[in-house]
């Protein structure tokens, strides 16, 4: 197949540093092969900002195949662009027109601050994890094999679907609000579904949401849009099990 | 658990949001069955209909409590509302140059604020029109039937005119306009032996029927409002029905989508039924 190539204008957000105002910049990228993914465009586009002499755009990235939930972007008013279930380094320059305005931005939520660029701080999404993303296991020298438990092979799929969010910030960046409900209820509705998640269900869930709320995010008014822009399709449903789970805590716990 | 979380978690706010915008589709449901008798039944058994019913709904302790716990319902639902917007809005200090939210969610989900402060709007319209005058002012006379008494031209009797009050106790009550007083806006008195004759019903009915009249000057401004803001109404609920089961942890393979339908039938239907009262008395 004959590799095909399309000529773009680009309106990338050009930040310092954080403390720095930022604003939109216009740049023209020419013979941008479709085959090559976004982030491949985004090279090319450094390469010319080196010979040019000009400081190359940051922007993060790190498996290039989405695995890792490293690469962000807010393309053309979209997380991860127009594509759905993909990461940005999985978006591919084919589903761009030629002479096209292609907007670059970086996920916006007070959460996220800018450090440069299009570069963000996710450590708020850390901070989150480690207040109950955990399970207890006995490390005393008879460690139980996980596999020995037997789970229902309906709760199995749910929580590894629950399990395959990686953390990327798509749903906070899509969302009008700048909500983290779809990241938060991922991360606990793959423990609360598990026996192993039992022990700590009411704490991990009343700890998480209340991080969440410290961190700066917004409150979830089930728009959709997170579910929609997902690259991992990480289901509405985490939302209701985790708006569950809470309740559960909520009026029992101590 | 600390007390603080029931009110001020994310997430807590939202039950309440949610169990207060249920309760007030019920209410709604409630309001719309009293309306209908504006429309069902014509001419004086129309009018004594929602007049009756007027009268039960303010009288019947039970409904007292309910509709108390509407106008609670109504301020938790609003103030609420704009803490979360307000929060909503200072997670995300800067905005997109350019953003696609057409893509991945509803216009009413996105509008839900706006929506609802326009309901919000309306309310307080609406009951400055109807609520203040039927409770606080004075100027609501009672309902009075006019009826014509044959006389007899034989006799050179002409014929006469009498006003029937209607009374609580269910019964038309004859009287001479000249020899009753009212007090307490409703209680019929005898004026020379100053005693309670009975109960008069306030003629809602009528007020209402002026209100959206041709006679009233402004009857079609208020019509189209009316109108316009149960559009709005409509909207609010397309989103709000179901997001209210999605928010309390309602969500299952088999009842979800059952929810969304009676969401969206009950979001187009209910507004509806309640325009077409006021238009169909526009149109008499
Ligand atoms: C009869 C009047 C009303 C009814 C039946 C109603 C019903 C609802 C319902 C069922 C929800 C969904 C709750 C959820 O998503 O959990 C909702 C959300 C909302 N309502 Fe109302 N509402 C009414 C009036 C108002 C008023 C007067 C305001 C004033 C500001 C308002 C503002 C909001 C807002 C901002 C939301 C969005 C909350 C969210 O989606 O999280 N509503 N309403
Ligand atoms: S839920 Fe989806 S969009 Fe959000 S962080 Fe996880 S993978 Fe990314
Ligand atoms: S770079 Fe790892 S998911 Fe895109």
């Amino acid at each position: 197949m004959a590799s095909k190539t399309i000529n773009i204008n680009l309106k990338i957000w050009r930040q310092k540093n954080a403390n720095a105002k930022g604003s939109m910049e216009t740049y023209k990228l020419d013979n941008v092969s479709t085959d090559s993914s976004f982030l491949e465009m985004l090279d090319q586009l450094n390469e010319q900002l080196v010979n040019e002499r000009k400081e190359p755009i940051a922007f993060d990235h790190d498996c290039r195949e989405g695995i890792c939930g490293m690469c962000s972007l807010y393309i053309n008013g979209e997380a991860h662009g127009p594509d759905r279930a993909v990461t940005t380094c999985q978006l591919h320059m084919r589903k761009f027109k030629d002479g096209e305005t292609i907007y670059v931005e970086p996920w916006r939520a007070k959460a996220f601050p800018v450090i440069k660029d299009l570069v963000v701080d996710r450590s708020s999404f850390d901070r989150i994890q480690q207040a109950g993303g955990f399970v207890s296991v006995n490390t005393s020298g008879n460690t139980i094999d996980a596999n020995a438990i037997p789970i229902g092979k309906a709760d199995a799929d749910k929580a590894f679907e629950a399990a395959t969010c990686i953390g990327c910030g798509a749903c906070v960046a899509s969302c009008k609000n700048a909500s983290a409900m779809l990241f938060v209820s991922a991360k606990v509705s793959q423990m609360a579904l598990l026996p192993q998640g039992k022990v700590e269900a009411k704490q991990r869930v009343l700890n998480m949401v209340k991080q969440m709320d410290e961190e700066g995010f917004g409150n979830c008014t089930n728009t959709g849009a997170c579910a929609v822009e997902c690259p991992k399709e990480i289901s509405l449903e985490n939302i209701a099990r985790m708006n569950r789970e809470y309740l559960k805590a909520m009026v029992t716990a101590e | 658990m600390s007390k603080s979380a029931i009110l001020k978690s994310s997430i807590a706010k939202k039950y309440w949001m949610a169990l207060t915008g249920l309760f007030l589709c019920t209410f709604l449901i409630g309001h719309l069955l009293g309306n209908l008798q504006l429309v069902l039944k014509t001419g004086e058994e129309g009018r004594r209909a929602f007049n009756e019913y007027a009268y039960f709904m303010g009288h019947n302790i039970f409904i007292k409590i309910l509709s108390w716990v509407t106008y609670i319902s109504i301020i938790f639902h609003a103030v609420d509302g704009f803490m979360l917007t307000f929060q909503n809005k200072k997670a995300r200090p800067q905005n997109y140059a350019y953003n696609n939210p057409g893509a991945n969610s509803s216009l009413p989900s996105r509008y839900m604020a706006i929506l609802g402060t326009v309901v919000l709007v309306f309310i307080v319209t609406h009951m400055a029109n109807f609520w203040w005058k039927a409770k606080v002012t004075e100027d609501i006379p009672l309902h009075v039937k006019e009826i014509v008494v044959p006389g007899n031209p034989m006799m050179g009797q002409p014929d006469q005119k009498m006003e029937l009050y209607l009374t609580t106790s269910g019964n038309y009550m004859p009287i001479q306009k000249d020899q009753v007083v009212f007090k307490n806006k409703t209680e019929i008195y005898d004026k020379t032996f100053d005693i309670k004759m009975g109960e008069g019903y306030k003629d809602l009915h009528t007020v209402v029927m002026k209100f959206f009249s041709k006679e009233n000057e402004l009857g079609l401004v208020y019509l189209i409002f009316y109108v316009v803001s149960m559009g709005v109404l409509a909207f609010h609920l397309w989103h709000g029905f179901a997001s209210a089961f999605q928010t309390l942890g309602v969500r299952h393979k088999r009842y979800t989508p059952a929810i969304n339908f009676i969401g969206k039938a009950f979001a187009l239907l209910v507004p509806l039924a309640f325009a077409v009262i006021p238009v169909m008395i526009y149109m008499r």
